[in-house]
C-alpha cells in the first residue's frame, strides 16, 4: 500500500508538473480592449494584434462603430504577435475563435480553408463592388484560395526594407550599399568604426528567414521559390538556394551582423533600438517598423537620420532588382464558426468599418501605406513621412513581383523546420547543403 | 496503481462494519480515513490522469489543431523515436538536469544548514535569499535577458567588458547561462527545505559530539549529512523532477535556441504542438516525458531504500 501510494505521489507529481507546461498554450484571451463594457452575447469577436500602427487604427474604428451601431457590437482582444499565432490555432480548433479572424494570408489562410474554419466571401464581395474596387489588386489576390476570396486586406503594405542610420554610416566614412559586392565592402569599415554593420533579430528567426527570402530571388529569381511551393522534387536544392545560404554565411563570417545577434528579440524591438542608438549601422526590416520607430525614437526619425533603400542587387542575379519580398497587408476572415448574427456584424463592418477616410489618415499619419487604390495625394500631404510614404508605395506598386514570406506562404510545420535551420545556417552548425536536404525531405508533405 | 486506490476510499469506509480483513485494518490502523483523500484525488484523476490518457491517445492520430483528426498508428512514435531532434531534446535536457542538480545541492545544504542557526542576523540573510523563488519564472527570464544583453546589459551599463560576452546567443555557452539562472532561482527554495531539515536535528547529537571531541566539519560530515537524508531525496526528487519541466523560463530567456542549444524535452513538445501545429507528434513526446519523469520519480523513492518506514530521526 505504501509503495503504491508513492507510485500515485510520483504521477501525480510529474503528471500536473508536464500538464502545467500544456497549459501555457491555453489560456483564455486577456487584455480586452474594452471599448465597451456592456457588450452582449451575440456580439461579434474580434482578435487583434498588439503594436503599431493597425492597433491604433482598430481601436479608432471599433470606438466608433460601436456607439453608431447598437445592434452589431463588436469586442476586441489583444494579443501579442507571437502569442496569437499559437493561441488563435488552438482556440479555432476547440470552436472558441473569434468571428473576426486575423490572419497574414498565405499558408495559413490556406489551411484554415481546407478545414473549413472560414467563410466564402466570393459572392459578399461581388455583391459589395465598391469594395473589391476599393483594394490594390495584388493585395486583394492574397486573401484568395483557389479563387475564391477567403480573407480581406485590413491594413497596410508590408514590404521588407533595407533601414540604415546616416551617421553611423558616416561615422565610418561609407554609403548605404546598392550591391552585394559593396555591402561586403563597407562591412570591414564599419566594423573599424567600432559600429556593427547590421542589426538583426536572431532569436525570432523570421527576420534571419529575410535574407533568405531577398538573397533567393535577386539570385535566381521568383521561380525557384515557386517550385518548392509547388512541392517539386529536390527544390530547396536550387543552386540559387544554395548560393544565397553561402552568402548568408560568408556575411557572418565577414563579421555582418552585430555580435549576440541570435539572442536579440525582434518582438521586443532589441533590433531596432541598435540602429537608433548607432550601435549597428543598417537593419533589413519590414515596412511595419517605420511607426514603431517614430513612436520609440521620434527624434531619430524627425531629424532625417533614418535612412531607408531597396535590398542591394546581386551581380548576375536573375531576379528583378525591383522585386520586393515581405507581407502584402494583413487579413481579417469571418470564422465559419460564428452565428449568423455575428457574421452579419462582422460583414457589414468589414464593408463599411474599414478603410473609411478616417481610417486611412489614421494609417498614413502612423507612418504606413494603406492598401487602398488612389491614394498618391493623401501620401504627398503626409508631412514628415511623405518621403517614407512614397517611396515604400512606389517600391510595392512597381515592384514586378510581390513575394509572400516564406514562413506564411508555407505549411506551420514547413515553417518552423525552415525557420530552426535557416537559424543553424546562420551559426554556422550545418552547411547549405545539409540544409538544402533537410528541408528537400518536407516537400510534398 | 489506479485501482488501489480507488479501492481504498470504500475499504476505509467500511472497515468497522466488517470483520477486520487484513487490508482494511491496515488502512484504519495507520490513519485518518482514505476519504480525506478524495478531494484531492477528484482533481488528481479529473486535470492529471484524464488528460493523460488523452495524451496517450493522441499520440496515435494526425491532428493539425483545426482540421480533421485522422488515425496514424504508430507513425507518431517512428517519426519521433528516428528524429534526431528528440535525442538532441534528450541530452540537453540531461545536461540541464545533471549541472543544475550538481550546483544546486551542495549550495543549497550549506546555505540551509548555514540559515538553520538561530542567530538574529541568519534569519534576516535567509528572508532575503528567499527572494527569488517568490519571483515568477518569466520576470526573472525577462530580466536576466535584459541584464545579459551583450549590446545593452549590464556589462555594456557598467562598462565591464568580460560581463558584455554573447551569454545568450553563443551556442557553447549558452547552457551554463540557463543552468545559472535555474539555480539562481531554485536555490533558495532547497535551501529552505535543508534549513527545515536541519532545524528537526536534535541538538542532544551534537552536544554528544562535542563531548567527543568532534569539530564543526566532523559533526557536519557525521551528524548533519547523514540525518538529512530524506530531506536530500525529497530535495533531489523535487530537482530532478523539476529539471524535466523547466519551460518558461528557457522559453522566455533563449526560446530554445540558439539553433537548438536549449531547446529541451518539454520546449520540443511545446514547439512541435504548437508551433508546428503537429499535435500527434507533440502528443508523442509528452507521454515520453511522462515515461522518463515516473522513472526517475519512482527510483529516487527506491533509493530511499527499503526501511522506507524507518523514522527521519533514526538514532535519535
Amino acid at each position: 500500500m505504501k509503495f503504491r501510494r508513492t507510485h500515485v505521489f510520483a504521477v501525480a507529481a510529474v503528471a500536473s508538473l508536464s500538464l502545467g507546461v500544456a497549459a501555457c498554450g491555453s489560456e483564455g484571451p486577456s487584455g480586452s480592449s474594452g471599448t465597451d463594457a456592456a457588450v452582449s452575447a451575440d456580439a461579434a469577436t474580434m482578435w487583434g494584434l498588439t503594436g503599431g500602427a493597425t492597433e491604433t487604427v482598430i481601436k479608432e474604428s471599433i470606438s466608433s462603430w460601436n456607439p453608431a451601431h447598437s445592434d452589431q457590437q463588436i469586442k476586441v482582444d489583444w494579443f501579442a504577435n507571437d502569442a496569437y499565432k499559437t493561441k488563435v490555432r488552438t482556440a479555432m480548433g476547440a470552436g472558441q475563435g473569434p468571428t473576426i479572424v486575423w490572419s497574414w494570408g498565405g499558408g495559413t489562410l490556406a489551411d484554415y480553408v481546407k478545414s473549413g474554419q472560414v467563410d466564402d466571401m466570393t459572392s459578399f464581395v461581388q455583391s459589395n463592388p465598391a469594395l473589391a474596387k476599393k483594394f490594390l489588386p495584388a493585395v486583394l489576390k492574397s486573401g484568395q484560395v483557389d479563387g475564391k476570396t477567403y480573407a480581406l486586406p485590413n491594413n497596410n503594405v508590408q514590404p521588407v526594407i533595407l533601414y540604415f542610420n546616416k551617421d553611423a554610416l558616416a561615422k565610418a566614412g561609407v554609403q548605404a550599399p546598392k550591391t552585394w559586392d559593396e555591402l561586403l565592402a563597407v562591412i570591414p569599415k564599419l566594423n573599424a568604426a567600432g559600429v556593427a554593420p547590421l542589426s538583426i533579430g536572431g532569436q525570432s528567426k523570421w527576420p534571419e528567414l529575410m535574407w533568405l527570402e531577398y538573397l533567393t530571388d535577386r539570385v535566381g529569381g521568383p521561380e525557384v521559390f515557386n517550385n518548392i511551393i509547388a512541392g517539386k522534387p529536390t527544390a530547396w536544392s536550387d543552386p540559387a538556394v544554395i548560393q544565397a545560404l553561402t552568402m548568408i554565411q560568408q556575411l557572418v563570417d565577414a563579421g555582418g551582423f552585430v555580435k549576440g545577434f541570435s539572442s536579440i528579440a525582434a518582438d521586443s524591438n532589441a533590433d531596432q533600438a541598435l540602429l537608433f542608438t548607432g550601435k549597428a549601422a543598417m537593419l533589413l526590416q519590414g515596412g511595419w517598423i517605420y511607426s514603431t520607430l517614430k513612436t520609440n525614437a521620434a527624434a531619430f526619425v524627425s531629424s532625417g537620420k533614418l535612412g531607408y533603400t531597396t535590398f542591394p542587387t546581386v551581380t548576375g542575379g536573375k531576379g528583378d532588382p525591383a522585386n520586393v519580398v515581405g507581407n502584402p497587408a494583413n487579413f481579417w476572415s469571418i470564422s465559419s464558426k460564428a452565428t449568423d448574427a455575428q457574421k452579419k456584424t462582422a460583414q457589414s463592418y468589414l464593408a463599411d468599418g474599414m478603410f473609411t477616410d478616417s481610417y486611412i489618415d489614421t494609417l498614413i499619419k502612423a507612418g504606413t501605406v494603406p492598401v487602398v487604390q488612389g491614394i498618391e495625394s493623401k501620401l504627398e500631404a503626409a508631412g514628415s513621412d511623405k518621403d517614407f510614404l512614397v517611396s515604400e508605395y512606389n517600391m510595392v506598386k512597381n515592384a514586378p513581383g510581390f513575394q509572400l514570406s516564406w514562413d506564411q506562404a508555407l505549411s506551420p510545420g514547413t515553417a518552423d523546420t525552415m525557420l530552426s535551420n535557416l537559424d543553424q545556417i546562420f551559426l554556422k552548425k550545418i552547411s547549405p547543403q545539409q540544409f538544402a536536404d533537410t528541408m528537400n525531405a518536407t516537400l510534398g508533405k | 496503481m489506479t485501482t488501489s486506490t480507488t479501492q481504498a476510499p470504500g475499504g476505509g469506509a467500511t472497515a468497522s462494519a466488517r470483520p477486520p480483513g487484513r487490508r482494511a485494518s491496515s488502512v484504519t490502523a495507520h490513519g485518518p480515513s482514505l476519504w480525506f483523500a478524495a478531494p484531492a484525488l477528484i482533481i488528481f484523476i479529473a486535470f492529471a490522469l484524464i488528460p493523460l490518457i488523452g495524451v496517450f491517445a493522441l499520440s496515435f492520430v494526425n491532428w493539425n489543431g483545426i482540421g480533421a483528426i485522422s488515425w496514424a498508428g504508430i507513425a507518431n512514435w517512428q517519426h519521433v523515436l528516428t528524429d534526431e531532434l528528440t535525442y538532441n531534446a534528450l541530452i540537453v535536457t540531461a545536461k540541464v538536469m545533471f549541472f543544475t542538480y550538481i550546483i544546486q545541492t551542495p549550495i543549497a545544504i550549506l546555505l540551509g544548514t548555514f540559515t538553520a542557526g538561530r542567530q538574529r542576523y541568519r534569519a534576516f540573510l535567509a528572508v532575503l535569499y528567499f527572494v527569488p523563488p517568490l519571483l515568477s519564472s518569466a520576470a526573472i527570464a525577462i530580466a536576466f535577458k535584459a541584464l545579459l544583453d551583450p549590446s545593452f546589459g549590464l556589462g555594456a551599463g557598467v562598462g565591464i567588458e568580460a560581463l558584455s560576452q554573447d551569454w545568450l546567443g553563443n551556442p557553447d555557452l549558452v547552457l551554463f547561462v540557463v543552468v545559472f539562472v535555474i539555480a539562481w532561482q531554485f536555490i533558495p527554495f532547497h535551501a529552505l527545505i535543508y534549513q527545515g531539515g536541519v532545524r528537526q536535528i536534535p541538538t542532544s547529537m551534537y552536544e554528544a559530539a562535542q563531548l567527543d571531541g568532534a569539530n564543526r566539519v566532523q559533526q557536519f560530515f557525521y551528524i548533519t549529512l547523514p540525518q538529512l537524508k530524506y530531506t536530500i531525496i525529497t530535495s533531489s526528487t523535487l530537482m530532478v523532477i523539476g529539471a524535466l519541466t523547466y519551460f518558461d523560463l528557457i522559453f522566455v530567456l533563449t526560446g530554445g535556441g540558439p539553433g537548438y542549444s536549449t531547446r529541451v524535452l518539454a520546449l520540443q513538445m511545446y514547439l512541435t504542438g504548437f508551433k508546428a501545429n503537429d499535435m500527434g507528434a507533440g502528443a508523442t513526446l509528452g507521454v515520453i516525458l511522462v515515461v522518463i519523469g515516473l522513472a526517475l520519480a519512482l527510483g529516487l523513492q527506491r533509493l530511499g531504500g527499503k526501511n522506507q518506514s524507518a523514522s527521519q530521526l533514526e538514532g535519535a
